[in-house]
């Protein structure tokens, strides 16, 4: 296995699901790619690569979301991150306490995840993304179609329903919480 | 938690839920088990984590990227090292600074001296459980000769506070090295001795041998890293497969099993301090001269991956930055995040008086077996945690006794 093989390889196969492929160094692979195309792309990387998945880490891009599955290549040493980007639906839940403190739970309807932005899992492919796509779900607020048991990671129970702290417009809802505001 | 009959699996076995957990002080991962028990039998587990969620990510994108080295020290209290050495990899790896080669010695010497006296506290820890309590009073009487050597080095025995992005923040002088070679070298026999005391003994084997197997292939699967991989089979270790700071100008081995049991996890931990040892003693008597600091002035706009191999496997660190003096965003991935699952594999089917030592296997903390208490459906307490050392303990005692050994 070359790298300029493995490198065309993947071009060439996933040419209609590549949105941008840049090489930052040597070590570092990052690819765009379709939100919809996320499960063939890793699959080939994990099963005919023998890419270990390593981990994935959201953030929140203020317009759209934006998730790194990070793969290690390791015969080659190759960092390969596959980027997606998940656009903001136009009618976003707003947090559910705005201040007032209270601590009543709110409505479970489960009308809030109805608008979280979606993307298929990769858990039913390799166990490992499991727990990453648990805490993606709960911190950043979004959904993972097709995964086994979404329910909290982290979190604790009592924490309220809609509110996902890693978002940007995310607002402090508990008024006895004594937390770090950084320098 | 309650007992209740499972009419679908076939056995008459009332099943009762053993509740492990959930405080966990020292780990940076609490853990609350659910084992699932048909008497003797565990037959399903549950985990959940968070207890001590700190939202160090959050934390660590308030601060500059100094302070961020600091406050991901502060994640882990036994492997200190192994976040700000990831993390200091991530921030240079966004622009591609090169550090200078003294600093690349410093930080390898640091690492391996914290992989030393971390599989030291796990093996005593692992003695005490299966009853071998001298295992245990010599891994930590030797694991004090390495906290004196990381003292005399940093300063502390434990966070360090030595990494910074760029280089290392203090340098090692070079009249302190023949003492801290000496001391170094003074494990040696003793660890010796502890080698052959765990390889040899067949007690030991009847008791960690096939128990607790994670296969190659569920290895792969669940992501497993570090010694919990290395001991499946799978030949994995990121200071060969993409080397950093001075681990490949070192000449050391990467020791790998085949088995996956508890048994093997427990070799390997043992043998790697050999290779820890002899990267110390390379890195110390080679220690090259010049500068430690890159000095770097500013992290331009970008994003940066770095790896380390702590002593429970690879810790993963993804930074972006907007050109300004912090983290925009700072992604931490923990070794014990990928390998706790794998429990999942590991501990279905085998018995209640093995589960400590299968859930010690991987390396978290011990803390969580001082809270376990198992319960039937009444609430009466059947079993607390020094119960479940004990029944571990009296499972070797009678293969002792079966074996004909003192």
């Amino acid at each position: 296995m070359k790298r300029e093989d493995v490198l065309k390889g993947l071009k060439e196969r996933f040419a209609g699901d590549i949105l941008e492929f840049s090489e930052k160094s040597p070590k570092r692979l990052y690819i765009e790619i379709k939100a919809e195309s996320i499960k063939k792309v890793a699959l080939y990387l994990y099963k005919d690569l023998g890419c270990r998945f390593n981990i994935a880490s959201g953030m929140d891009m203020r317009r759209h979301f934006e998730i790194l599955y990070h793969f290690l290549l390791e015969d080659l040493n190759v960092q390969i991150s596959l980027r997606v980007k998940l656009l903001k639906p136009s009618k976003m839940s707003s947090p559910a306490v705005g201040g007032g403190g209270s601590m009543d739970p709110p409505p479970t309807t489960g009308g809030n995840d109805l608008v979280l932005p979606e993307i298929d899992s990769l858990a039913p492919l390799f166990e490992a993304a499991n727990w990453v796509e648990r805490e993606l779900h709960e911190l950043l607020g979004l959904n993972f179609r097709g995964h086994p048991d979404l329910r909290k990671l982290l979190l604790p129970d009592d924490w309220p329903q809609g509110v996902y702290p890693l978002r940007q417009d995310y607002k402090e809802w508990d008024p006895n919480a004594i937390r770090d505001r950084g320098v | 938690m309650g007992s209740q009959r499972h009419p679908g699996s076939g056995s008459l076995m009332p099943r009762t839920i053993v509740p492990i957990g959930p405080y966990h002080p020292l780990q940076e991962e609490p853990e609350f088990f659910r084992l699932t028990v048909e008497g003797e039998k565990v037959v399903d587990i549950d985990v959940q984590v968070g207890y001590n969620h700190r939202g160090i990510e959050k934390l660590s994108e308030m601060k500059t990227f100094d302070q961020s080295t600091f406050v991901v020290e502060r994640i882990c209290g036994i492997c200190s090292t192994s976040h700000p050495f990831a993390f200091c990899n991530a921030v240079e790896d966004v622009d591609q600074v090169e550090i200078p080669e003294r600093a690349k010695y410093i930080r390898t010497i640091i690492a391996e001296g914290e992989r030393v006296h971390s599989h030291l506290l796990w093996l005593g820890l692992a003695g005490h459980f299966l009853a071998y309590n001298t295992v245990f009073m010599w891994a930590w009487k030797l694991r004090e000769e390495i906290l004196d050597v990381m003292e005399i080095l940093s300063g502390n025995r434990n966070n360090y506070g030595m990494f910074k992005p760029g280089g290392v923040r203090r340098d090692i002088k070079s009249e302190d090295i023949p003492g801290v070679l000496k001391k170094v070298d003074s494990i040696l026999p003793t660890l010796d001795m502890l080698r052959k005391a765990v390889m040899d003994d067949p007690v030991l084997a009847a008791r960690t041998k096939g128990i607790g197997i994670l296969s190659k292939a569920e290895a792969l699967n669940y992501g497993a890293l570090g010694p919990t991989a290395r001991a499946s089979g799978v030949a994995r270790d990121v200071r060969k497969d993409s080397p950093y700071a001075a681990y490949d100008q070192v000449e050391w081995n990467m020791i790998v099993t085949q088995n996956g049991d508890v048994f093997d996890k427990l070799v390997i931990r043992v043998l790697e301090m050999y290779e820890s040892v002899k990267i110390l003693k390379y890195c110390l008597t080679k220690l090259p001269p010049g500068e430690i600091d890159a000095k770097i002035k500013i992290i331009p706009p970008g994003e940066g991956i770095g790896t380390h191999e702590a002593p429970r496997g690879e810790t993963f660190h993804y930074v972006r930055s907007d050109g300004s003096n912090r983290p925009v965003r700072h992604k931490v991935r923990a070794p014990t995040f990928m390998n706790l699952p794998t429990y999942k594999s590991t501990i279905v089917g085998e018995t209640l008086s093995d589960a400590t030592i299968i859930l010690a296997a991987i390396d978290p903390c011990y803390c969580c077996t001082e809270r376990v208490a198992v319960r039937n459906l009444e609430g009466t307490k059947l079993y607390n945690g020094e119960d479940l050392v004990r029944l571990s303990q009296e499972k070797t005692e009678s293969l002792r006794k079966k074996m004909g050994r003192p």
